[in-house]
């Protein structure tokens, strides 16, 4: 018993640093991903800095708290597990979703040389040059 | 030291959720505002756990889950009512709306 005890103590001791250092690391990535929305000069650019690095941040994070109460109440939270994996299938999904709403109604891209997948949606139908003339918003 | 990185963690994601809303209430198209509300919605979802962390309870992670699912779902309807005007589609429409392509 008293060995055991000890055990878990040493566990606490050796997880403290690793949570804390996953905890600060995530939020440093999520401030990145907020800088980058702020300075990037495209709704596509934004995306990127929004859906990877923010995604990352998110996941370091919720391994931080998955790690903290596996290691501080004994047992593992299957309900940060089932976070971990929603935010990892779905943010991918939403940046998806939503910078290809952003080209067909004709958002500007910042610089580009050529655009192939203009013509390409012509032919399905899909006029992006009359989007950029009458823009949604 | 859990307890101070705890804090510097909370202001961190304190102060990315304010730079999202400054781009949600400046952004020049619908789609920018769109992709900030979305990371302000996954940065919600950091200060739920390190809450949770730091009141040392495992009471408010459902709020999380429930906070994630509502994100996706409002950016998915968002991003699909931009794109074509409507929600939920349906096919004989679909093709329609392809053929005179004028009502979009």
């Amino acid at each position: 018993m008293n060995k055991k005890t000890e055990m878990i103590s040493m566990i606490q001791m050796i997880g403290e640093p690793i949570i804390a250092i996953l905890i600060v690391i995530g939020a440093v990535l999520s401030v990145l991903s907020a800088f980058g929305i702020i300075r990037f000069p495209d709704v596509y650019l934004r995306a990127h800095a929004a859906t990877k690095s923010a995604t990352l941040g998110v996941l370091c994070v919720l391994l931080g708290g998955f790690l903290f109460f596996w290691v501080f109440d004994g047992y593992p939270s299957m309900r940060i597990l089932l976070g971990i994996v929603f935010v990892f299938i779905t943010a991918p999904v939403a940046g998806h979703l939503n910078a290809r709403a952003a080209y067909r109604t004709g958002v500007p891209l910042w610089k580009l040389a050529k655009d192939e997948l203009k013509p390409a949606l012509k032919k399905k139908g899909i006029d992006r040059e009359k989007a950029e003339k009458e823009p949604l918003n | 030291m859990l307890q101070i990185s705890m804090f510097i963690a909370l202001i961190l994601l304190t102060l990315a959720v304010a730079g999202c809303m400054y781009r949600v209430l400046r952004g020049p198209s619908m789609a920018d505002r769109i992709t900030a509300l979305d990371t302000v919605g996954v940065n919600i979802i950091a200060i739920i756990v390190v809450l949770s962390m730091m009141l040392d309870t495992q009471a408010y992670l459902e709020v999380m889950l429930l906070v994630g699912i509502l994100a996706f779902l409002g950016t998915v309807a968002f991003a699909k009512y931009i794109e074509r005007g409507v929600v939920i589609e349906h096919e004989q429409e679909d093709r329609d709306d392809i053929d005179d392509s004028d009502d979009r």
